[in-house]
């Protein structure tokens, strides 16, 4: 942990945001089934504050559109999503935070038959496989839900706010 | 319809549940059924006429989720296991279901309770990496006789022995441990490594020389005791009784499986998973001992419409099924046809 309110990483690189979704041409047709796809996801996760920094989970590349997977079958099919996410530095001790809110964005979002995995991108964390461990673990999640203090900081995490200026 | 779709249809479905079910058990005669799970209740089904009908709610049976229901061997005592940190005791003597005992001690969420075969112990265990046995006396006197920090993690499940008092317990550690009393002290007299990740639940056969573990590694792995003197030659150290695994089933599941259940009437054996499937598995007529072939003879895909966290077979009927769900739900299966 940091200490006395320091922050691990003071200055963090900052990445140019997404621009909005071009829109299709069977978005407005109502006979064609709409499957997630990873722009969607992507866009359901990356308004997610850091818990260090006034900024969003895609300012600071920690989440990336070519980072979420998608298998969307439809109504009765089961699917999946699979997110990797990026810690700024190998040793954040915020990434189970992290890793937690997005998958708890993800719980709160999608429909059941989309099985949901989080994981820390391969390599970019040194407690990578611990993290991951917790993250797969729903009986934990479960818990961690139920634990007012942890929830009111995953709570700001996850609060709809206003983009800074760019 | 085919018979294999008959065969996946549900013989009810029971809601009432608001959340995630964590927990389903069926009571020692086999005639109720007891459910628990996020909403912090616990409902009591039983069964009128042909249908299995909501008998009693215990909506606020705990302050948190109640993860574990188990019944005393007599069927009159029910014990919850809760995320509360706290093991409740109920006296279902009368229809006027009571709470006459409250067990603390576990610094965080209990995950699991069992009753051991004679109905005098209780065992308990929490993601404080503890297992607890608690004596049972009169007048719902609970005593803690033994408190053994023996995982490096979360412990999710324990289970006693068919008939003796021997205890077993399965962690996010990956391993399964084995517990007795001697000189009136418990202690670990086994350790079963061999899953690659979080052992969810364990079951034993009827006969008590043999457990079934599932995974978050999505296999099932069978283990098998040797006691000392044992004809294969096994090595036992210190003179005790070892387990070995002798099966491990995989490939049947994608995803981590939470829970199993070995049939005492029928020998089968039923897993439920994370990809909602349940599958029921038995093993061959006339298969080794010591490396046993099991078969899966019967799948339902999609089971539930989310995670399957819990099945139990029942104890009097051969073939009746429950199971709990992340849907919320409750099912029954009838597999009487297969057996």
């Amino acid at each position: 942990m940091s200490g006395q309110g320091g922050l691990e990483n003071i200055n963090p690189q900052v990445y140019s945001r997404a621009a909005i979704r071009p829109e299709g041409p069977n978005d407005w047709n109502d006979d064609v089934p709409d499957l997630f796809d990873a722009r969607e996801i992507f866009d359901l996760i990356r308004h997610i504050r850091d818990p260090e920094h006034p900024l969003s989970l895609e300012e600071l590349n920690v989440v990336e559109e070519s980072a979420c997977e998608v298998e969307d079958m439809g109504e009765g099919g089961q699917g999946k999503v699979v997110v990797h996410f990026t810690p700024t530095i190998p040793h954040c001790s915020m990434a189970s935070l992290i890793g937690l809110s997005i998958r708890l964005k993800l719980l709160q979002t999608l429909p059941a038959r989309l099985k949901v995995d989080v994981r820390i991108t391969p390599g970019t964390h040194a407690s990578e496989l611990a993290i991951n461990k917790q993250l797969a673990d729903k009986e934990r999640v479960a818990a961690a839900v139920e634990n007012p203090q942890l929830l009111e900081v995953t709570n700001k995490c996850l609060a709809p706010h206003q983009a800074s200026p760019a | 319809m085919s018979g294999a779709e008959r065969m996946t249809t549900a013989l009810q479905t029971l809601t009432g549940h608001k959340d995630r079910v964590w927990n389903v058990s069926w009571n020692p005669q086999g005639t109720i059924l007891t459910t628990c799970g996020t909403d912090h209740s616990i409902r009591i089904w039983a069964k009128e006429g042909d249908t299995w009908t909501s008998k009693n709610v215990m909506s606020d049976a705990h302050s948190r989720t109640v993860r574990c229901v188990a019944w005393s061997p007599c069927g009159n005592t029910l014990a919850s296991a809760s995320f509360d940190a706290t093991v409740n005791i109920w006296d279902c003597k009368t229809a006027d279901i009571e709470c006459v005992a409250t067990l603390e001690g576990h610094d965080n969420e209990v995950k699991c309770v069992s009753w051991s075969a004679s109905g005098s112990l209780l065992a308990t265990c929490s993601r404080d990496k503890s297992v607890w046995v608690w004596e049972v006396g009169e007048d719902d006197e609970y005593e803690c006789l033994a408190v053994m920090p023996s995982h490096t993690q979360d412990v999710k499940k324990v289970t006693f022995h068919p008939s003796l008092d021997i205890l077993a317990s399965a962690s996010y550690d990956n391993s399964i441990k084995l517990y007795k009393e001697s000189n009136d002290d418990w202690s670990v007299f086994c350790t079963l490594n061999g899953h690659e990740s979080t052992v969810w639940s364990i079951a034993f056969d009827g006969s008590g020389q043999r457990l079934a573990s599932c995974s978050d590694d999505r296999t099932v792995k069978i283990w098998q005791e040797y006691q000392p003197g044992n004809n294969e030659g096994i090595a036992t150290p210190n003179n005790e009784p070892v387990w070995k695994c002798v099966c491990t089933l995989s490939g049947f599941h994608n995803r981590a499986i939470y829970d199993i259940a070995w049939c005492r009437l029928t020998g089968a054996i039923a897993t439920s998973c994370g990809d909602d499937v349940i599958h029921i598995f038995k093993e061959q007529p006339q298969s080794d001992k010591n490396a046993p072939m099991f078969d899966l003879i019967l799948t339902i895909p999609q089971a539930h419409t989310d995670d399957v966290n819990s099945v139990s077979w029942n104890p009097t009927v051969a073939g009746l099924l429950a199971s709990g769900s992340d849907d919320c739900t409750v099912k029954l299966w009838d597999f009487t046809h297969i057996f």
